[in-house]
C-alpha cells in the first residue's frame, strides 16, 4: 500500500494543512479568500485522487462541488461583496501571529498523536488522511476564534469544513459523502446569500468582540 | 397493518416537506397559518397513529422504536400547538408591522421545514442522515431567529450560526470516526453507518476509536442540546427571535440534539471496552444546573430569563439520563416531556405578554394578574410548575431524579439540590414583581389563543396528580432500553 498512490494521497492532504497554516497568518482579506480558494483547490485534487484510487466514481462529484463552488463561487462572490459592501480589508485579530502559529502547532501536533495512536488498526491510508483531516479541522476552529471579521470567521468555517470532507472520503467506501457535502454547500451559500440578503454592512464593521461584549449584557 | 405503519412514517416526513413547499407559494398570510395549523396537526394525529400501530420494520435509512416514537408524538405535539399559538401571536406582529406578509410566507415555510428536519432526525436509521437532518433544522431556525432583522435579532442568529455550525461540524467528525470505527466488523457501505447495524455488532468495534468518536460527538450535539460550556449561542437565539420559535426551540430542538447524545451513548454502552458516556454526562448536566441557576438573578429581559431556565432544566434532563439505571433514566425522560411541555407553555404567555406590554424588559411588567388575568395566571402556573413546586409534573420528574440520585451518589445529589433551590429562588423572585402588584405597561386586551397554553399546563398538571399505568409501564420499558 505504501506505494506512489500512499504518496500522493498524503502530498495532498499534507498541503492541505500546510495551506490552513498559511490561512491563519494572512491579515487582509483577499489574501485569506485567494489561499482558501487555494486550498479548496488542493481539496478538490485530493477529493479526486481517493476517488480514483478507491474507485468510487460518486467522489468525482464532491470533487467537481469542492472545485466550481468552493474554489470558484464562493471566493468570487465574497470578492465581490467585500468591493461591493465597502467592508475593511484588513484581518483584526485578536491574537499576535506568534502565539496563533504556536498554537496551530501544538493543535497539529495533539491531532497527530490522539489521532494515529487511535486508528493504529487502520489501514495507513485512512489512518494519515484522519490525522491530517483533524489538524485542518483544528486550525479552521482556531482561525475562527482569533479572528474579529465576519468573513474572516466564514473563511474560517468554510477551511473547517475543508476538514471534514477530506476525512469523509478517506474513510473508505463511507456512504451519504456526497449528500453531506452537498447539504455543507448549502450551509455556506446561506450564509453568503443571507449575508447578502440583510446587506448588513455594519454587521462586518461591528462583529468584533466588543460589540458582542455590549450584546451580551442585555439591552438596557 | 404494517403496512400501514409505513405509510404513517411517510406521512411524518412527507407532510411537512409538502406543506413547506406549499406554504412558500401561497401567497395569503391567514391561509398559511392555518395550512401550518392542519399540516401539524396531521402530522401529529400520523406520529399517534405510529403509536398504537405495529412498529414496521427498520429499513436502512428509517427506523421507528420504542426510544423514538416517544421524541416523535412529543415532537409533532408540540409542533402542532406551537402552530397554533402561531397563528395569534403572527397577527399580532402584522399588525405592529414587525413582520410582512412575505416574511411570513417565509417564515411559515421555514416552519415546516423545521419539523421536517427534526422529525427526520428522530426518524433516521442511520447516523448520516441524522446528521444532515439536525443541520437541516438548525439553519431554518437560524434564519427564523434572524428574521426581525434588527441589530440584536441578527447579531443573535450570527452567533447561533456559528456556534451551531461549529457544534454540527464537530458531530459530523465523530460520526466519520464512528464510521470508521465499523467498518473494519461491518464492511463498507450503507451499514457502516445504519444504527440497527451498529448497535447489534458494536462489541467487536475498535473502543478507542468509539471513546475519541463519542467525545467528538458529545460536543458537537452538546452544542446544540445547550450544556453549559457550550451554550453561549441558547439565549440570545431564543430572546431575539420569534417567541413561537423559542418555544419551539427550547420545547423540541434541545430534545433533538439530546436523543442524538442518547443513541450514540447507547452504542458506547454496548462495547465493554470504551468509557463510560455517563460521568461525563453527569459533569456537564450539573455544570449547566448550577450555571444556568445562578445566571437566572441577572437576566432583565424575561425570554432570557427562561432561556436559561431551559439550559438547566436540559442540565437535570442530561444528569439523570449521565447518572443511568432504570429510576433515573425514567425520572429523565418524565423530565424532559415536562420540560417540553411547560416550557412551550410558559413562551407562549410570555409571547402574548410581551406583545401585550410591548417590551420583554421584566422591569417594565408589572401586576400581570391584575391587568390580564388569563395571561398573568397562567404564567403563574407555567412558573409554579418550572420551578418544580407541586402538584404540577416537574416536581414528580425533579423528585424522582433527586430521589434516585441519592441513593446512588449523595454527593452529587447534594449538588443537584442546591441548584435547583438556586432556581427556584430566582424564578419566584421574579414571578413576584412581574404577576403581581400595581400594573404597569400596556393594558389593552390581548387576542390570544389560550388553548394551546391551558391543554399544556392542564397536561403537566395531570402528570403531576396521576401517571396513567399503562404510560408507567411504557416509560419503565423505555429506561430499561436506556441501560446504565
Amino acid at each position: 500500500m505504501r506505494g506512489i498512490v500512499f504518496d500522493i494521497a498524503h502530498l495532498l492532504a499534507g498541503s492541505m494543512v500546510l495551506l490552513s497554516f498559511l490561512l491563519l497568518y494572512q491579515n487582509r482579506l483577499y489574501a485569506l479568500l485567494n489561499m482558501f480558494a487555494l486550498q479548496a483547490f488542493v481539496l478538490a485534487l485530493s477529493v479526486a485522487w481517493q476517488a480514483y484510487i478507491q474507485a468510487a466514481p460518486h467522489l468525482y462529484v464532491t470533487a467537481g462541488i469542492a472545485l466550481f463552488f468552493k474554489a470558484l463561487l464562493i471566493p468570487v462572490a465574497l470578492h465581490r461583496m467585500i468591493r461591493r459592501l465597502g467592508i475593511h480589508r484588513e484581518v483584526e485579530t485578536v491574537v499576535g501571529v506568534g502565539p496563533t502559529m504556536l498554537a496551530g502547532m501544538s493543535l497539529v501536533a495533539l491531532s497527530m498523536a490522539v489521532m494515529l495512536q487511535a486508528t493504529s488498526n487502520a489501514d495507513f491510508l485512512a489512518q494519515e488522511d484522519l490525522a491530517f483531516a483533524l489538524a485542518v479541522v483544528l486550525l479552521g476552529l482556531l482561525i475562527m476564534v482569533t479572528r474579529r471579521n465576519a468573513v474572516s470567521q466564514v473563511v474560517g468555517f468554510m477551511s473547517l469544513e475543508n476538514g471534514l470532507v477530506l476525512a469523509a472520503t478517506g474513510a473508505k467506501g463511507m456512504p451519504l459523502v456526497v449528500e453531506i457535502s452537498v447539504a455543507f454547500s448549502v450551509l455556506i451559500a446561506f450564509i453568503v446569500i443571507g449575508i447578502f440578503l440583510f446587506r448588513i454592512r455594519e454587521r462586518f464593521d461591528t462583529v468584533d468582540v466588543h460589540a458582542l461584549d455590549r450584546f451580551r449584557g442585555e439591552r438596557e | 397493518m404494517n403496512d400501514f405503519a409505513s405509510q404513517l412514517v411517510t406521512a411524518i416526513l412527507v407532510i411537512p416537506l409538502f406543506s413547506a413547499a406549499t406554504l412558500a407559494l401561497l401567497p395569503s398570510y391567514r391561509m398559511g397559518a392555518r395550512l401550518n395549523v392542519l399540516a401539524t396537526l396531521l402530522g401529529f394525529l400520523a406520529a399517534a397513529g405510529l403509536l398504537f400501530s405495529v412498529r414496521p420494520a427498520p429499513g436502512s435509512y428509517l427506523l421507528v422504536d420504542d426510544l423514538n416514537i416517544v421524541f416523535i408524538v412529543l415532537n409533532t405535539f408540540v409542533g402542532f400547538t406551537t402552530s397554533v399559538f402561531s397563528a395569534s401571536y403572527i397577527g399580532h406582529e402584522l399588525d405592529h408591522g414587525r413582520l410582512t406578509p412575505a416574511m411570513l410566507r417565509f417564515y411559515h415555510a421555514m416552519y415546516q421545514a423545521l419539523m421536517f428536519g427534526m422529525n427526520l432526525a428522530l426518524i433516521a436509521n442511520n447516523i448520516g442522515l441524522m446528521w444532515v437532518a439536525v443541520e437541516m433544522a438548525t439553519l431554518t431556525t437560524v434564519v427564523m431567529v434572524g428574521i426581525y432583522r434588527s441589530h440584536e435579532a441578527l447579531e443573535a442568529a450570527w452567533k447561533y450560526f456559528i456556534l451551531g455550525s461549529v457544534g454540527i461540524a464537530l458531530a459530523l467528525f465523530g460520526t466519520i470516526l464512528v464510521y470508521m470505527a465499523a467498518r473494519p466488523v461491518v464492511g463498507e457501505g450503507l451499514d457502516g453507518m445504519t444504527w440497527t447495524v451498529l448497535i447489534s455488532r458494536v462489541r467487536e468495534f475498535d473502543p478507542g476509536l468509539l471513546n475519541i468518536a463519542f467525545v467528538f460527538l458529545l460536543l458537537g450535539y452538546g452544542t446544540k442540546v445547550g450544556l453549559a460550556p457550550l451554550h453561549a449561542w441558547l439565549p440570545d437565539a431564543h430572546a431575539e427571535g420569534p417567541t413561537p420559535i423559542s418555544a419551539v426551540l427550547s420545547g423540541l430542538l434541545l430534545n433533538v440534539a439530546l436523543y442524538a447524545v442518547l443513541r450514540f451513548k447507547l452504542l458506547l454502552a454496548a462495547n465493554s471496552g470504551t468509557l463510560t458516556a455517563g460521568p461525563l454526562l453527569v459533569i456537564m448536566g450539573l455544570t449547566s444546573l448550577l450555571f444556568a441557576a445562578l445566571m437566572l438573578y441577572r437576566r432583565r429581559d424575561i425570554k432570557r430569563l427562561f432561556a436559561y431556565s431551559s439550559i438547566e432544566h436540559m442540565g437535570i434532563i442530561a444528569f439523570a439520563f449521565g447518572m443511568g439505571g432504570p429510576l433515573a433514566n425514567f425520572a429523565g425522560l418524565l423530565h424532559m416531556i415536562m420540560h417540553s411541555l411547560t416550557k412551550s407553555a410558559i413562551f407562549f404567555a410570555v409571547g402574548h405578554i410581551a406583545q401585550v406590554k410591548g417590551t420583554q424588559r421584566i422591569a417594565d411588567i408589572r401586576g400581570l394578574t391584575a391587568s390580564h388575568p388569563w395571561l398573568g395566571w397562567s404564567l403563574v402556573a407555567g412558573v409554579v410548575a418550572i420551578a418544580g413546586l407541586p402538584p404540577m409534573g416537574v416536581f414528580t420528574s425533579e423528585f424522582l431524579v433527586v430521589s434516585s440520585s441519592f441513593t446512588r451518589a449523595p454527593g452529587l445529589a447534594i449538588l443537584l439540590v442546591l441548584g435547583l433551590l438556586i432556581a427556584f429562588g430566582a424564578l419566584l423572585a421574579r414571578l413576584g414583581s412581574v404577576a403581581f402588584g400595581a400594573p404597569e405597561g400596556g393594558s389593552q386586551p390581548v387576542r390570544a389563543s389560550y388553548a394551546p397554553m391551558f391543554l399544556h399546563l392542564g397536561l403537566v398538571l395531570g402528570a403531576g396528580l396521576y401517571l396513567p399505568p399503562p404510560l408507567v409501564a411504557w416509560f419503565r420499558h423505555i429506561a430499561d432500553l436506556l441501560g446504565g
